[in-house]
């Protein structure tokens, strides 16, 4: 089946959604996705980011749809021509769906463990704008302790139900889930339940914001201080394989997180004790540094690239300031010491 | 006097009961489905009276019926939609208390058509005494043979439950409602695939409102043909109304499509007038979700028409110059009623219902509450009103289910036809203060003070 989307055209197989098919283009026409996550069955459609604009249905019915579609959800037509960045609507609702994801987030990057990986900083990068409209109070929940490894600050989640989808595909036993309704549903384990599984690590990898974050690595290090590196190890639990991203600073391993690709997916889902238990570095097989895409702030502690002397080009003399500030109008009868004379002359730099 | 074809034996003493119900003819539908005509013949009949569903939306019911997969040979269903929860709705609760057999043997008859050997009619928790009702009637209904194993000797086998819903709005979205039959969180589900195809448990599902199966009992008896004599165009048919407000008698009527809305809003047979002398100032034709009218749209539409009781004059002009006829939820409003507040209230509403799933309704509903509390406590700014436009549009169409859009039309409607009021409780916050400031004061009196003045 041949789809065109901004002008590219792929052949895909049938079944496949318009956001698998843009993400096989790649560039700039992927559309933003928080709640969709291949691994996981059944997500997508929530967040209402990757909305696009489907100019013409299929061959056998070339009608636009009249609605925006979420392509995460929608399937590939033959013949199916969308226009993901290229339209104006699509850009309008991205930029309100960041809005909306916005107003009642805390905003409180400086101190979140995510900052640096996480998918709401780069939506509102691209789509957001510096100001708000909302006014009101932002909505808060009461903290909920969820047991020793993961901390959940309901405060900044978005509401993807990736968590509660890991804990019904990846475990048997799934004790958190989403409560009330509205703008007041929230995750919790309701009855505050430390969650356990041995595989509930991997809601802090599926989380797109930093609602879910590791424990062991709270308030350590800035994600980007760190410097990333394939490990492995020989991992007993059943279900687990053991290929993870081991994070170093210097010599000490800082945390373990499963190997995600450039649209922030883990590869493979990993145990507890991986990622939790196993902080030595005599416990990793390390396979050798971790490439990360171009522009991720994660690369900006590499200092591999060679940084140019940056010259900024202005007239002669402008940090000295004005000649007419530079008089003294004060008691000019007294003279100048000789440190404010060499302040007068040469400007206060 | 038009022509009742729900309510007409509403009145017959006892008609609650399995026995006063047969005596009056009740069932006969049933016997003549299953003796006299195949499951496909009962579906075009329907699809011949031009029956559209009463829930809301107004989609044609034989059309649903005849989308249902019966190829895929997994088991079919019918659902009916009973968790009315629209504010100014009350319609089923009336037909399910009064003639709880009709809705039954509407079920049976229509669960025939769709091949359905399991059927459920999903009800609001709120409606606990009506489920009573239905329960008691379901045991009388299978004790004299009408459900249960083969039904009057077809080998037709059907078993007919009642399950309550928690009392969520949400609910009564179909996809929704599905889910929480299957006994999960009722967030709706993504379409398609549609119930149609992949329903209760991915069985070929059909869900429809109480009223519209209610109809099917007549059509099956007299034709389709002679249903779609009743009423106007593509409107057929009778429809309930349920009527509240400002209005001398409230309460439930069944009319005929196509009856104009100032004979509905003034003859002694139904709404009888204003209840007082204060003139009329708005109106919502179809329950909180559509637009409000001004009253110079009421009675005539745009080009001058008469306005009629159907779907199509209803929704003449567009959302510009109209509404929706809707599930009938009509109320009125004179002119003491304030239309910032209602339009905050029925914001409230849909910020507490909204289900929480995707983000526009999830944030978008609690926002609009907030602004429009604001600025019906006195404590509004000029650019909220640009403010609310603003994000109702951006709620309505990028949200998985109707919802959204049912909460960003009311306040879409409130701000395009009065915006005025809303700048008058920007400007004179301390006129407002009083919550019955209207009451005193009409609108009219003070409209002065934010017409733009010519010098």
């Amino acid at each position: 089946m041949k789809v065109t989307i901004d002008g590219q055209s792929i052949d895909v197989e049938p079944g496949t959604t318009i956001l698998q098919a843009a993400r096989m283009i790649g560039g700039e026409s992927v559309p933003p996705a928080m709640c969709y996550y291949t691994k996981l069955k059944g997500s997508g459609g929530k967040c209402r980011c990757c909305l696009v604009e489907v100019a013409k249905g299929s061959d056998n019915d070339p009608r636009p749809m009249p609605k925006l579609m979420a392509s995460c959800v929608t399937g590939c037509q033959d013949g199916m021509e969308i226009n993901s960045t290229a339209s104006e609507r699509v850009q309008d609702a991205r930029k309100s769906v960041t809005e909306f994801l916005l107003i009642n987030h805390p905003l409180d990057c400086p101190v979140c463990d995510q900052a640096g990986e996480c998918d709401l900083q780069n939506l509102s990068f691209k789509h957001g704008k510096s100001q708000t409209r909302y006014i009101e109070k932002k909505r808060t929940f009461e903290p909920e302790d969820i047991g020793p490894n993961i901390q959940l600050h309901m405060n900044r989640c978005i509401l993807c139900y990736r968590c509660v989808m890991v804990a019904d595909q990846l475990t048997d036993d799934r004790v958190h889930g989403v409560m009330d309704r509205g703008d007041h549903s929230n995750i919790s384990t309701c009855i505050s339940k430390a969650i356990t599984n041995e595989f509930s690590g991997n809601m802090i990898d599926v989380c797109p914001v930093g609602a879910l974050t590791d424990k062991t690595f709270r308030f350590k290090s800035r994600v980007w201080f760190n410097k990333p590196f394939d490990a492995h190890r020989e991992c007993t639990t059943p279900g687990c394989c053991g290929k993870t991203t081991v994070w170093m600073f210097g010599n000490e391993i800082q945390r373990v997180t499963g190997r995600k690709d450039e649209f922030h997916e883990v590869d493979n889902f990993i145990c507890n004790t991986c990622r939790f238990d196993k902080k030595e570095v005599s416990d990793w097989t390390i396979e050798g540094p971790r490439k990360f895409e171009k522009f991720s702030v994660i690369n900006q502690n590499n200092y591999t690239r060679e940084l140019d002397t940056v010259i900024i080009e202005t007239e002669k003399g402008i940090l000295k300031g004005r000649d007419q500030d530079r008089k003294k109008i004060s008691m000019p009868q007294v003279p100048l010491s000789e440190t404010e004379k060499e302040v007068f002359t040469e400007g206060n730099i | 006097m038009s022509q009742k074809i729900l309510l007409d034996k509403i009145n017959v003493p006892g008609i609650k009961t399995y026995e006063v119900y047969r005596r009056e003819g009740g069932y006969a539908s049933v016997e003549k489905a299953i003796k006299t005509l195949t499951p496909d013949e009962v579906v075009e009949e329907v699809k011949t009276s031009g029956l559209r569903g009463r829930g809301g939306a107004g989609f044609p019911a034989g059309m649903k019926w005849s989308f249902i997969d019966k190829k895929s040979g997994k088991p079919r269903h019918l659902v009916c939609n009973a968790d009315e929860s629209e504010p100014g709705t009350f319609k089923d609760r009336f037909l399910m208390e009064h003639l709880p057999h009709l809705l039954i043997e509407g079920m049976i008859t229509s669960s025939y058509a769709l091949g359905a050997n399991l059927s459920y009619i999903y009800i609001r928790g709120e409606y606990m005494w009506v489920y009573k009702i239905l329960e008691r009637a379901i045991a009388e209904a299978k004790a004299a043979g009408w459900l249960g194993k083969n039904i009057l000797g077809s080998g037709y086998d059907l078993e007919l439950y009642v399950q309550i819903g928690g009392g969520a709005y949400i609910c009564g979205e179909e996809t929704a409602l599905i889910e929480s039959l299957e006994g999960k969180r009722g967030n709706p589900r993504i379409k398609p695939p549609f119930p149609a195809i992949s329903g209760l448990w991915s069985n070929p599902t059909v869900v429809n409102n109480v009223e519209t199966i209610a109809a099917v009992p007549w059509i099956i008896n007299n034709s389709g043909a002679d249903y779609a004599k009743i009423g106007i165009g593509r409107s057929t048919g009778t429809k309930l109304i349920s009527a509240s407000g400002h209005v001398k008698n409230q309460g439930v009527y069944e009319i005929e499509l196509g009856l104009s809305v100032y004979e509905f809003m003034n003859s002694d047979e139904y709404l009888g007038g204003m209840i007082d002398s204060r003139p009329l100032k708005a109106f919502v034709p179809g329950g909180s979700s559509v637009p409000v009218l001004p009253a110079n749209l009421i009675y005539k539409t745009a080009n001058g028409d008469d306005r009629l009781m159907t779907y199509e004059s209803l929704s003449d002009g567009g959302f510009a110059t109209g509404s929706m006829l809707g599930s009938g939820g009509f109320i009125v409003y004179n002119d003491t009623a304030c239309i910032v507040r209602n339009t905050w209230n029925f914001a409230r509403f849909y910020a507490h219902e909204s289900c929480g799933q995707c983000s526009p309704c999830r944030e978008g509903t609690g926002w609009l509450e907030k602004v429009l509390w604001r600025i019906e406590n006195g404590q509004g700014r000029e650019e909220d009103i640009d403010l609310l436009w603003s994000i109702q549009s951006k709620i309505e169409g990028n949200t998985i289910c109707p919802l959204g859009d049912a909460a960003a039309w009311p306040v879409a409607a409130a701000i395009r036809h009065f915006r005025d009021e809303f700048e008058y409780h920007v400007r004179f916050p301390e006129k407002i203060k009083n919550r019955e400031h209207f009451v005193a004061e009409p609108f009219e009196k003070v409209k002065h003070l934010v017409s733009k003045q010519t010098v």
